[in-house]
């Protein structure tokens, strides 16, 4: 009996290695760049951290595909290599020969990609899956523009400017035209008073007209 | 020495030096003057040092042998600079005019040259302040982080980038397409583009507001807009030398190449920059320097602003190239990084296996070993010397270069505003010698009424370069702007220049102009100055003259276009002008250079109907 268990054992284990190879139709390659994200403070990829990326992959099937319990066994995991890359398939559970869709496991991934992420202390560029692009980011868009604001301040500033320097030079004409005005006055007075630099108070305003 | 052409009535047009006594004593004159020497300084320094010096000056630095080039330059800025200067200063303090009053003094016939200043004034002024209409645009986009021009906007689906930002990079997208909306060819108008519009509204009123009153706005002014960029220059070296790659930067810049000196081309490109960077033949420095008291030392001046100018363009030099020099280096490495990681990826290799120090012997090793793989993978060359030397000049520089390096620097909002503001100021305060360049001789030439207040002259020649500044706000205005730089601002300012020295050499005379400093200053001008105003200055002004002519009329009239429809998108495509663009070409340069000697013809024309006219009613 126990060679019986140990034959199917065998053979299951050698289906799985059969359903997960390289360039697998329902498989998709991971590569892992732990050195370019964490630098120093990167951890050594080992089979603990193998296990914890087949159960992360295991919960993202189970919230996406609902219904499915999932288990770490249906992540089939192959052809690792040094740069930290491998090859996974995902079995369905009920049956443990047959593969899941592609498309179902990209909507998983798609939909639990930070999960997955943080689960790891990497990012969308340093966790690929190849195949797989990560939705981006949408650029940061404001409802009223900052730059509209800033030309606003500063128009106006230079509008207020404008306004103070035109008011202040009429300010100043009207003034000097004034005293200007005052200043004639004077001078008219004081010329016809004067006769060889004397002054004379008999002389009047119409001995001017007498002139030849 | 004494070839002097005849000119009678000189001492009828022109004040005697008892009477310039005089009028100093009881202000008479009732023109404006310089509260104190500093705002005077200020207000040439600022005009002197402009958009040229960070953006030109580097690139010919550069490109014609790094260090070897300031030979060329300094030589020339003594020899041609500092004579035509000094030329400039000293008759606009004697004549106590603007530029038309002053040649109309010595010669009615010579109006002409005032009228060209005059209009090559105001052509500059209408293309230099759309570039300071675009430095807004990004100054006023510089108050938000991430900045706008550091990421791409996506695609109508949301999966990718838009193709056009995707192909070229998010800066060049940023200002031809979001900044400018440049259409293809200069033919294709486009419509007009509104933020242009708002930015010119913007320039405009900054323009108009400081200088309204002429020189008493203008002066207060300055204390910002002439120091600021120097301050802010001081701060991006400091910055610039602390970053990864400055000093490759600067060793591109300043590396001599010693046989760049026997190019003729080498010379030349420094005589004229020497010219263009002294703001000669505008008319502003003689209408600044007729507002300095009569006994002010301009031979002083002379040579201070001239060595000021040389200093201040090593300086913007050196902060450009540490600049160029980080931005050419991260790109440099990210390069490596780029193919370190396909090579890492296509071989499966550890992550430690190929850094950047290996990656050479690294890509050698697996070509010889691998050769098909490694041939079928997407492997860039990476050549820090072609990043240094890229689209180094002119706007490219400020608007794609820096504004990417910005983007790489921690904390690039603060560094983005204060790059846009010296260059902002920096422009403006070139702008104020133009504008007085182009109203004192409208003010002169007597073309409005003269009770008109210098604040309406100041805010119509304004309303009116607005409006035709609206040519520029087309989304065709990139290709525009390029006209105008290339024609207006070079021919006509060198015919002038030329006319300029002949005139008072020649007309005036040397030998009265030497007596004017005696009596101003103190002393005769030394032998150093004589010979070069006689002969070795305009010699040199032919020579470049004739040169650049000669070259102009060599080319086929070309320009380059941003068109995303091109195969060779990215790259700008060079493409030939359309045939109209000859005439607005002549318009541009011959009509200002031709205003001396249409002038001069008018007038004798005008002249002599009148005598006819005498002769036969007797």
């Amino acid at each position: 009996m126990w060679k019986n268990t140990f034959f199917l054992f065998f053979i299951l284990s050698a289906c799985a290695e059969e359903l997960c190879k390289p360039d697998a139709s329902n498989g998709y390659k991971v590569r892992l760049s732990l050195k370019t994200a964490l630098g120093d403070d990167a951890y050594t990829w080992n089979k603990n951290e193998m296990f914890l990326f087949q159960s992360t992959l295991a919960f993202a099937m189970r919230t996406s595909h609902t219904g499915q319990s999932y288990e770490i066994s249906n992540i089939v995991v192959c052809n690792e290599t040094d740069r930290v890359s491998f090859w996974f398939v995902v079995t369905s559970p009920g049956n443990p020969t047959e593969l899941v869709e592609n498309y179902i496991v990209e909507e998983a991934i798609r939909k639990s990609r930070h999960r997955i992420n943080s689960a790891f202390l990497l990012t969308d560029k340093t966790l690929e899956f190849v195949g797989i692009l990560p939705t981006l980011a949408t650029p940061v868009s404001y409802d009223t523009p900052p730059w509209l604001i800033v030309f606003g301040v500063l128009m106006g500033i230079i509008v207020a400017g404008i306004i103070v320097l035109l008011a202040s030079s009429i300010v100043k004409r009207k003034r000097k035209t004034r005293r200007t005005d005052e200043e004639e006055a004077d001078e008219e007075t004081r010329v016809k008073t004067m006769d060889n630099g004397v002054y004379n108070m008999s002389f009047s305003v119409e001995d001017k007209l007498t002139q030849m | 020495m004494r070839l002097v052409l005849p000119n009678p009535g000189l001492d009828l047009r022109i004040p005697n030096h008892e009477d310039l006594d005089r009028i100093e004593k009881e202000e008479a004159g009732g023109r404006q003057k310089w509260d104190n020497k500093a705002q005077y300084i200020l207000t040439c320094v600022g005009f002197c040092i402009g958009l040229g010096n960070v953006w030109r000056f580097p690139y010919l630095c550069q490109s014609h042998g790094g260090g070897a080039f300031l030979i060329p330059y300094l030589i020339l800025l003594v020899l041609e600079g500092m004579p035509l200067l000094l030329l400039e200063f000293a008759i606009g303090q004697r004549l106590r005019k603007g530029s038309v009053g002053v040649w109309r003094s010595i010669n009615p016939y010579l109006t002409g040259i005032g009228i060209a200043s005059m209009l090559v004034s105001f052509l500059v002024a209408l293309y230099y302040n759309t570039l300071i209409a675009w430095i807004l645009w990004y100054l006023f986009n510089s108050f938000q982080s991430p900045l706008p021009w550091a990421q791409c906007p996506l695609n109508d689906n949301g999966t990718g980038f838009i193709p056009e930002c995707e192909q070229s990079s998010t800066v060049d997208y940023f200002f031809y397409r979001v900044t400018l909306n440049a259409t293809a060819s200069i033919e294709d108008s486009g419509g007009i583009h509104w933020p242009i519009v708002v930015c010119l509204l913007a320039a405009w009123t900054v323009v108009a507001i400081c200088c309204i009153r002429g020189i008493s706005t203008a002066g207060k002014a300055v204390y910002v807009t002439a120091i600021l960029p120097y301050i802010v220059l001081g701060i991006f070296l400091v910055r610039g030398l602390t970053l990864k790659g400055a000093w490759s930067g600067i060793k591109f810049l300043f590396t001599p190449d010693v046989e760049e000196l026997i190019n003729p081309t080498t010379w030349l490109d420094a005589g004229a920059q020497v010219f263009y960077a002294f703001s000669l033949a505008w008319g502003g420095l003689i209408s600044f320097s007729s507002y300095n008291p009569v006994h002010n030392n301009c031979v002083q001046d002379a040579v201070i602003l001239s060595v000021v100018n040389g200093l201040t363009s090593i300086y913007a030099a050196s902060v450009t190239y540490t600049i160029i020099g980080f931005r050419a280096t991260e790109n440099y490495d990210n390069c490596v990084a780029g193919n370190v990681m396909t090579l890492l990826n296509a071989f499966d290799l550890p992550e430690d296996n190929i850094t950047s120090s290996n990656y050479e012997e690294a890509l050698n090793r697996l070509n010889s070993s691998y050769p098909d793989v490694v041939s079928g993978l997407d492997i860039k060359t990476c050549n820090l010397q072609k990043l240094l030397s890229e689209g180094v000049e002119g706007t490219g520089l400020a608007f794609i270069v820096f504004t990417e390096a910005i983007t790489n620097m921690p904390g690039s909002p603060i560094w983005s505003v204060l790059f846009f503001l010296m260059l902002f100021c920096l422009g403006l305060s070139t702008l104020f010698g133009n504008i007085e360049g182009v109203v004192i001789p409208l003010k002169d030439l007597n073309i409005f009424p003269k009770k008109w207040p210098h604040e309406a002259l100041t805010g119509i020649t304004c309303v009116v370069a607005f409006i035709i500044c609206l040519l520029f706000a087309q989304r065709s205005g990139l290709y525009w702007v390029t006209v105008f730089d290339s024609f207006a601002g070079s021919v006509p300012l060198l015919t002038v220049g030329l006319f300029e020295m002949v005139a008072i050499v020649y007309i005036y005379g040397v030998d009265r102009l030497n007596e004017d400093i005696k009596f101003m200053v103190g002393y005769k001008p030394s032998i150093f100055w004589q010979v070069m105003w006689r002969v070795v200055s305009p010699l040199i002004i032919l020579v470049i003259l004739v040169f650049y002519l000669v070259k102009q009329a060599q080319e086929e009239l070309s320009y380059l276009t941003w068109d995303p429809s091109s195969e060779k998108f990215p790259s700008l495509v060079s493409t030939p002008y359309p045939s109209w663009i000859n005439a607005v070409i002549f318009l541009l340069a011959g009509g200002p250079s031709l205003a001396l000697p249409v002038y001069a013809l008018c007038r004798l024309v005008y002249v002599s109907y009148r005598k006819l006219r005498m002769f036969s009613s007797y």
